[in-house]
């Protein structure tokens, strides 16, 4: 039966690989060509395209989904062979394979891990088919992708840590921070901008402790600290995505505090709940993880096809919300 | 005192016991309960109140694993059921309504039972292994949970379904009386009635159990109904706690943390002989390891390890194996002490 306990948590293991929310992956510097192409006049006719998109795991993904599918559409001159793998990594590997041996003009894909991507990527290269990694990374070689499109973790840390430094920082603020999954890159280097940001102000860190990125998680968390600092020890919350600021808000109103007012939340992604939760006045600050990421990644795909140079690293544009403009955006909002 | 020692739970709950005074001595805050609003508020009424929907997992998990089984479905069974229920409150056209969520709930539920149902069909009919059978709707329970949700968390907005979980009757969390009517329910149908002891049977010796004319088909499968149905409870209890449906997180590695209740609870892996008490203090001593920690403030990285050393130490101290051994040690310095009492039957640990 021990065995049969192994092969469960094997099992489970396997099954952890399948990252939540706003995927992570470091980001690599450089500039470089984009990879040659035998398209020739390629921005005339048709670019077939073939994307692997991890899954449909979270509302970020769906939204991400839905902005890529747009992008590469008919009338924007691209023929899309669209691929989701449900968060199985030799899945997305077959499914570049097939993109390859189709002979598609380019393939954008969305890695659900970053390990284990040589090989194919090579096989690529050699069928000089350009390779363009959308929101994840990928630990292979630069050389063998031409770009990278994505969001840039450590400025939504940045950009939070400087709302809460402008409104909080003059006076003694207590913060406890929720942070998203153990060692991935969107947790690390939120927290990492954030900290840049808050450093020489009042703003103290009493408790920091992961929430998984979930609202459960969030709230669990968040009732641990109000059971340690009570409402009136704790007057910020620094949460990495809105889920677990949702959970926190649940776990302060159960103690008996006014989110938002007694302890004021920031949080990061910009999600429909919690841009909700922002016009309700119970998060005061989001910074958005913006998950439309189609467009940026069809002009690269053109560029890259025609043969023009690009940026090996591109961030997609975040903005941030306060609640008027929350208010102003939310009808509008593609997800 | 001798025969205190030797209880069989004497070493779960002195493990409870030591880990709530680590905390208090850390923390004295930690054990004081003040009353808020009319109701008992404090981090010790926390924890039991979070422990509910590990307490229901783990009494399935026990039934199971006295029938030589094990069902590795359980957190996919609670993102169904949560799933399910949630989607069916977000669609009806008055959310609030007490009737609606009652039919949302025995809607979750029910799926629990049915998917218990297909576990218990493919382990007693079709004769597969359990670890196998379950890890079937382990792999495809999200999958089907992502599918009612379409993807997406479901957020609803209905005081009765937050009741559930955060709501309080007498100055105590409504969760906290879900959980005890389960534990009742399960000992009085285990304990009070033969079926306890038939379990037992069949779980020591399937073949000789059946030889003596024990139904052990029938016994096997109401396990793994009773295991779902308690999961589609956790389920609406987990999604009731957040006010939504989130079929990736919810019970996401609960199974595992219902096999190390039931082990610290000092119930075999090897089925057989299972402590309904035992698991009620194993589900306790995880839930307020998982307090300690932040209670301690041990950081992210480091929490893994230090739980897992907690627990390390925790299933040591109880294994007869490192008993004996010690009482030999101390028995060969002192002859005159008499040799102890052979345990009646070893119990497995499985660290």
């Amino acid at each position: 039966m021990k065995v049969k306990l192994l092969s469960g948590v094997a099992t489970v293991a396997v099954l952890a690989l399948a990252l939540t929310g706003c995927g992570g992956g470091s980001s690599s510097g450089g500039t470089s060509a984009g990879g040659a192409s035998d398209g020739g006049s390629a921005a005339a006719k048709t670019i077939k395209v073939g994307f692997a998109q991890t899954g449909s795991e979270s509302g970020w993904r769906a939204a991400n989904t839905k902005s890529m599918k747009e992008a590469f559409s008919k009338e924007k001159g691209f023929d899309l062979v669209f691929n989701a793998a449900d968060n199985d990594p030799a899945a997305q590997i077959a499914a570049v394979r097939s993109f390859i041996s189709q002979g598609v003009d380019a393939i954008v894909i969305a890695p659900i891990v970053s390990d284990g991507w040589d090989d194919v990527l090579k096989e690529a290269q050699s069928a000089k088919i350009p390779v363009i990694l959308e929101d994840r990374t990928v630990s292979a070689s630069p050389d063998l992708y031409a770009a990278w499109v994505g969001d840039d973790f450590k400025a939504e840390g940045e950009t939070a840590g400087k709302w809460a430094a402008s409104t909080l920082g003059t006076a003694d603020t207590n913060m406890v921070v929720l942070e998203g999954t153990t060692g991935s890159a969107p947790a690390n280097d939120r927290a990492e901008g954030f900290a840049s940001a808050i450093a020489g102000t009042k703003i103290k860190t009493i408790a920091s402790q992961t929430g998984d990125f979930t609202r459960d998680g969030g709230k669990k968390v968040m009732e641990g600290f109000l059971q340690k600092y009570g409402v009136k020890g704790i007057n910020l919350v620094y949460a990495h995505n809105d889920d677990m600021a949702l959970g926190a808000i649940e776990a302060i109103e159960a103690a008996g505090g006014k989110p938002g007012t007694d302890i004021k939340i920031v949080s990061i992604d910009a999600v429909r709940d919690g841009m909700q939760a922002l016009i309700d006045g119970k998060i005061n600050y989001i910074v958005e993880c913006n998950p439309l990421l189609g467009d940026q990644a069809a002009e690269l795909v053109k560029k890259v096809v025609a043969g023009e140079p690009v940026e090996k690293v591109q961030f997609a544009k975040d903005s941030a919300f306060d609640k008027d403009a929350a208010v102003a955006a939310l009808p509008t909002r593609a997800y | 005192m001798a025969r205190t020692v030797h209880h069989r739970l004497f070493w779960p709950v002195l493990s409870l016991l030591a880990l709530v005074v680590l905390n208090a001595a850390v923390r004295p805050s930690f054990i004081r309960v003040a009353v808020r609003d009319g109701h008992l508020y404090g981090a010790l009424v926390d924890i039991l109140r979070q422990s509910a929907p590990l307490m229901m997992v783990a009494l399935g998990m026990t039934l199971v694993i006295a029938t030589r089984g094990i069902d590795l479905s359980v957190g996919a069974v609670m993102a169904v059921s949560g799933a399910v229920a949630l989607t069916l409150i977000d669609r009806s056209a008055d959310p609030g309504d007490v009737g609606t969520v009652i039919v949302a709930i025995a809607a979750g539920v029910g799926i629990g039972v049915v998917l218990g149902m297909w576990n218990g069909f493919l382990v007693t009919v079709l004769r597969v292994q359990p670890i196998v059978a379950t890890l079937v709707l382990m792999l495809a329970g999200r999958g089907v949970a992502l599918l009612v949700t379409g993807g997406f968390i479901t957020t609803v907005v209905s005081p009765p379904l937050k009741f559930v979980a955060s709501g309080y009757l007498l100055g105590l969390p409504f969760a906290l009386f879900l959980s005890a009517s389960a534990i009742a329910v399960v000992a009085l149908v285990e304990r009070r009635t033969a079926l306890g002891l038939l379990t037992e049977a069949v779980g020591i010796n399937p073949e000789a159990s059946r030889l003596a004319g024990v139904r052990s088909r029938g016994i096997v499968f109401t396990a793994y109904v009773a295991s779902g149905a308690l999961a589609g409870l956790a389920g609406i209890l987990y999604s009731s706690n957040i006010m939504a449906a989130d079929a990736n997180a919810a019970g996401e590695f609960i199974e595992l943390y219902a096999i190390l209740a039931v082990v610290l609870g000092r119930t075999s892996l090897l089925g057989g002989k299972f402590s309904i008490a035992g698991t009620v203090v194993g589900v306790l001593v995880i839930q307020t390891l998982q307090s300690t920690v932040l209670f301690l403030g041990v950081s992210s990285a480091q929490s893994p390890v230090f739980f897992a050393v907690v627990v390390a130490v925790v299933v040591l101290v109880q294994s007869p194996q490192l008993h004996s051994r010690v009482r030999r040690l101390s028995g060969r310095r002192r002859r005159a002490v008499p040799a102890p009492e052979k345990p009646a039957r070893d119990v497995e640990v499985s660290a």
